[in-house]
């Protein structure tokens, strides 16, 4: 294992689709719930404590190797909205292809033939994360901060935000990300004895019927 | 570039030739070009011309709306099934070369789903002039310019006018209203490119989009061959 693979993974540019994903915050932001740097916090926080953490110890429990069907059925349960479960799944889908390519392993490869048209995007990433030789803490904190990091590049190009002031919210977001990271895979190891039900379930209703709303517009910015 | 032979899942190697089951792939070529240069309009041109003698399909690449795509089908170039429109996130030109998973899944399922195909044709969102296709998603790029934009835009080059595997000059028509010197632009696209070819063409004349649709028909030989 090398340290390094955590970045490249981690890394905003890894070619992996989510560059076309606003993860709520076009929605939100149409909505007036973000029109600056500190509702783009608030928003970023709520994220990271309900759906962030589902998808952070998703991704730990796959790079744990926790049945990663089992996974991906925990993850539809925990994700109400169809126009989220399709997007997840493309992301998915789209995170696959570059992982197999940069980390060939066979267990990619399973999952790949299972779910020819994308598995979640946690369960890929955790998995992505086992093959390039990372832990279940490495996956984890790749699925918590992309949770964040994904609307504040997306909020920058709608609102025209200050990039400092979008780059400043996710240090300070910095230490929660850390705890929920510490819990996501404390859940993790637990689902390795006790099955997926012992996974987080949060979620955030306004993210759902924010995201369904947003599929149905005629014109937008981002795909989700 | 065949790593995904070892095993029989979905393609992981976007510039394979040849589909997982063994079939070559079909010919992708790029369209790409500043904003209202006529990229849309010379794809439902080439559908129109090539559509009876290949099966086709198109993905387009719209920075904000379905616009493009709606064009296509209102035009009704090409049955609905035949025509996919990627998101982009305002990003067009991360799309075509830096990210292209989006853009190759779409043309992956158009295959899927329509069978083996002779050519997939993907029009970028209107960019700049440094917006090139990675190799990793199109065989050839047809960078699209006209005499609107100014005729000064081969002369200052940058990636699409240099490197583009063919220079389209559209909307000749238009060049004795809008002051642009043709014969300028020729000369200054020769100068940047060398020996790669340059189309100058009006959709609104008789010969139409018929000296790219040759090139095409080229290409797809030489893919084929």
């Amino acid at each position: 294992m090398t340290r390094a693979a955590l970045l490249v993974l981690a890394d905003g540019r890894f070619p992996a689709g989510g560059h076309a994903h606003s993860g709520g915050a076009e929605a939100a932001v149409k909505a007036g719930r973000i029109t600056g740097a500190a509702g783009l916090e608030e928003f970023c926080r709520g994220r990271l404590h309900t759906s962030g953490a589902v998808s952070a110890a998703l991704a730990a429990a796959a790079a744990l190797g926790v049945d990663p069907v089992a996974l991906d059925g925990a993850a539809d349960a925990r994700t109400p909205s169809a126009a989220l479960r399709v997007a997840a799944r493309k992301l998915g889908r789209q995170l696959m292809r570059a992982a197999r390519t940069t980390w060939p392993h066979p267990e990619l490869d399973a999952l790949a033939r299972q779910f020819p048209k994308g598995a979640h995007q946690p369960v890929v990433l955790g998995l992505a994360a086992r093959a390039a030789g990372l832990g279940p803490e490495d996956a984890a904190y790749c699925s918590a901060y992309e949770g964040v990091s994904g609307p504040a590049t997306a909020v920058v190009r709608l609102l025209s935000l200050d990039p400092f002031d979008a780059t400043g919210v996710l240090a300070r977001l910095a230490p929660e990300v850390d705890l929920v990271v510490r819990d996501a895979v404390d859940a993790a190891r637990r689902a390795v004895d006790l099955g997926v039900d012992a996974l987080p379930a949060g979620s955030a209703p306004l993210l759902e019927i924010g995201a369904e709303a947003h599929a149905a517009w005629p014109v937008r910015l981002f795909a989700s | 570039m065949h790593l995904d032979h070892s095993h029989d899942g979905p393609a992981a190697v976007s510039a394979d030739a040849h589909r997982p089951d063994g079939t070559r792939r079909a010919l992708r070529i790029g369209l790409g070009g500043p904003v209202g240069s006529g990229k849309t309009a010379t794809v439902a041109a080439l559908c129109r011309a090539l559509r009876d003698q290949l099966s086709l399909a198109v993905v387009t690449n719209d920075i904000y709306t379905r616009e493009d795509a709606e064009f296509l089908l209102r035009e009704a170039v090409l049955p609905p099934e035949r025509i996919t429109a990627v998101e982009t996130g305002a990003c067009p030109h991360t799309a075509i070369r830096d990210d292209i998973s989006a853009n190759l899944e779409a043309v992956e399922d158009l295959e899927d789903d329509l069978g083996p195909l002779d050519l997939i044709l993907v029009e970028s969102g209107g960019d700049n002039l440094t917006a090139t296709f990675s190799k990793g998603l199109v065989d050839a790029q047809v960078f699209v310019i006209d005499v609107a934009g100014g005729d000064d835009i081969p002369r200052k080059g940058g990636p699409g006018v240099t490197t583009a595997d063919l220079l389209v000059v559209n909307k000749t028509d238009l060049a004795p209203y809008v002051g642009s010197d043709l014969a300028r632009m020729a000369a200054d696209a020769k100068e940047q490119r060398g020996d790669l070819p340059v189309v100058l063409q009006s959709l609104r004349s008789e010969a139409g989009v018929g000296e790219v649709a040759a090139w095409v028909r080229a290409r797809l030989a030489a893919w084929t061959a």
